[in-house]
């Protein structure tokens, strides 16, 4: 069973609360009054203003500053525009848009009727994941129960504002959670991400100028509008405001989700909230942002969970997906698992990325069967060098950082395993 | 061990009598229902996917022709679409899917043993269908269950923090 947030804020402050799905429990908690006050004291610009300096980031990876994102859509334009709402949470690690959707589907919808307001978009499409059958099911319940109570549709919460929200489920595709691949999808393609620019506010979905926020981002926006963006600040770091919901997973005692701010150290995710690894064990290493984030060793974990200060240790919070490995765990194996996901889920586009990939999945398992030369190990990280960068889209250097991360601070174990021609971490994970 | 499932997974086993080979007029509707939430109507094309594979177990060429004119696109365009994403078939499948994950998080916890053992369990390969057409087992990468696991998909349903014998419950207990 998918469990509340351990530790909760604004965010996720009602997700224990059933009631806080519908509609009437939404709003008996104060929910759509930010709409409200959105549609109907605000201009868009101001709404756009407002978002853009309350330095709210985009929580699906990039960082992007969401308001500067909006700002984007043109203005002056007989086409429709679109919002879409990327839910696809596809990168290995992370697992908070589930329980935004699930939990608190209102208060997503709320933030995309706002975003709607600020961009003139005339229809949302929310782009879930094909594994997520469960939370499809709950956003729809939920956007038919706002249709039904006049908190979507052709006169929203009476203001005559417009507002269209449509499901898309994907199909079991990496690359969907791109933000163009997402686009393609969505259209009923091959998710094969597309060359920017242009970037989707001038061609996006269906080839309309389009905004393409993650489901954190959106949940965001309500609060921002209400509290204003002192308030907003008052949370996380000067660059990096607000709270985020990290998802803690691997070996320790109390993996789950927690609600922090932005800029609480690894340190105290990992021992105070998760608690640790489990039966005294030490911390070898971490994985900040889900897999595609590069892995920081135990002793740097004091860093702040905030790009300005991750990008200091080579590394970013990506979509906070916190995944611990103890003492035990054998970092070629660790290699093994990520570089066979990206090899596998490469679309194939480019060549760097689809050869690219294939290589460095091929040597690193040469290199865990004892069969590895010490020339692999350069060779693996002149490939992971050369993709990054090279291709269409952020996939291939999502698919060289783990690599470049794991030969930076655990070299060591690859050289041994060429020197002993085994693997020499017998208590590891099976593979 | 290292190389052990590490060819993407490709199912096949043996059709389920009762599937029908056609696009009934009920799904046909519905397709087209699903047209009108799209400014062009292959948007509707994964939704579509989805509900003619709920009836037929997977997406034959047969099926693909018979969509593509109902979208007004070619076969291949189907088909290509088909064979990009996972969760479409294009052979025939066992009655219920069984996928266990086994990204980092799930592995780091038990997922891939959970897998071995469950393919001796019931006998078959990675990938594979049972040989009485109820299971297809397979492995899946991230179901964005991390802190939950082991964990395994059964059809639509997750199940999670899995140990061995509940797992086997519940793939014994499948009809």
């Amino acid at each position: 069973m998918l469990t509340v947030p351990y530790v909760t804020n604004y965010l996720t402050e009602h997700f224990g609360d059933d009631a806080f799905a519908t509609v009437d429990g939404y709003v008996a908690r104060g929910g759509y009054a930010a709409a409200r006050k959105a549609i109907t004291e605000m201009s868009p610009d101001q709404v756009i203003e407002l978002v853009k300096g309350s330095g709210l980031q985009g929580r699906g990876g990039a960082g992007f500053n969401a308001g500067l994102k909006w700002s984007f859509m043109p203005k002056k334009t007989d086409l429709p525009k679109f919002l879409v709402c990327n839910a696809d949470e596809s990168e290995p690690g992370s697992f908070k848009d589930r329980i935004l959707i699930e939990r608190g589907p209102q208060q997503l919808i709320e933030g995309l009727l706002i975003g709607a307001w600020a961009t003139g978009s005339e229809k949302t499409f929310i782009y879930i994941r094909g594994e997520y059958a469960y939370p499809a099911k709950c956003m729809q319940a939920a956007i038919d129960e706002a249709y039904q109570k006049g908190y979507l549709g052709n006169d929203v919460m009476g203001t005559g504002f417009r507002h269209d929200v449509v499901v898309q489920r994907g199909a079991g595709a990496y690359i969907c959670g791109e933000e163009t691949g997402l686009l393609e999808s969505l259209e009923g393609k091959r998710g094969q991400p597309r060359k920017k620019p242009p970037f989707p506010a001038q061609y996006g979905a269906f080839g309309m100028p389009s905004t393409v926020n993650n489901v954190e981002t959106f949940s965001h926006v309500p609060h921002i509008i209400k509290h204003g963006s002192d308030w907003f600040r008052q949370f996380g770091t000067e660059k990096s405001p607000g709270t985020t919901i990290f998802g803690v997973s691997g070996h320790v005692v109390r993996p789950g989700l927690f609600e922090l701010p932005l800029g609480t150290t690894l340190e105290e995710i990992v021992f105070e909230h998760a608690r640790g690894v489990p039966d005294g064990r030490k911390v070898k290493g971490v994985i900040p942002g889900g897999v595609s984030m590069p892995i920081l060793p135990a002793g740097m974990l004091d860093v702040p969970m905030a790009n300005e200060f991750m990008q200091e240790r080579q590394t970013m919070i990506g979509t906070g997906g916190v995944m611990v490995m103890d003492e035990a765990t054998c970092m070629v194996r660790v290699a093994c698992v990520i570089s066979y996901f990206f090899r596998d889920e490469s679309c194939g586009q480019c060549t760097q990325c689809r050869e690219g990939t294939g290589w460095m999945n091929k040597i690193i398992e040469r290199i865990e069967r004892g069969a590895g030369s010490m020339e692999d190990i350069d060779v693996l990280g002149d490939i992971a060098g050369k993709v990054e960068g090279a291709t269409i889209c952020a996939f291939a250097d999502a698919a060289a950082w783990p690599v470049q991360g794991l030969l930076r601070h655990f070299r060591s174990d690859f050289e041994q395993h060429v020197t002993l021609g085994k693997c020499p971490f017998p208590e590891s994970f099976e593979l | 061990m290292v190389s052990k499932g590490s060819e993407p997974s490709q199912g096949g086993g043996p059709l389920a009598e009762d599937r029908p080979a056609r696009i009934s007029s009920e799904t046909r509707a519905k397709i087209e229902a699903e047209m009108e939430n799209f400014p062009v109507k292959r948007g509707a094309l994964l939704n579509a996917l989805y509900l003619v594979q709920s009836e037929t177990g997977y997406i034959s060429q047969e099926l693909a022709k018979e969509l593509a004119g109902i979208f007004d696109i070619q076969p291949a365009d189907v088909l290509g679409v088909v064979s990009f994403y996972n969760m479409f078939y294009e052979k025939p499948q066992g009655r219920h899917h069984v996928h266990v994950c086994t990204n980092l998080s799930c592995s780091l916890r038990g997922g891939r043993t959970l897998l071995r053992e469950l393919e001796e369990h019931l006998g078959v390969g990675p990938g594979e269908t049972t040989s009485d057409g109820r299971v297809t087992l397979g492995h899946e990468e991230c179901l964005g269950a991390c802190a939950y696991a082991p964990m395994m998909r059964v059809d639509e349903t997750y199940h999670e923090d899995l140990d061995l014998e509940q797992a086997k419950k519940i793939l014994d207990e499948l009809e």
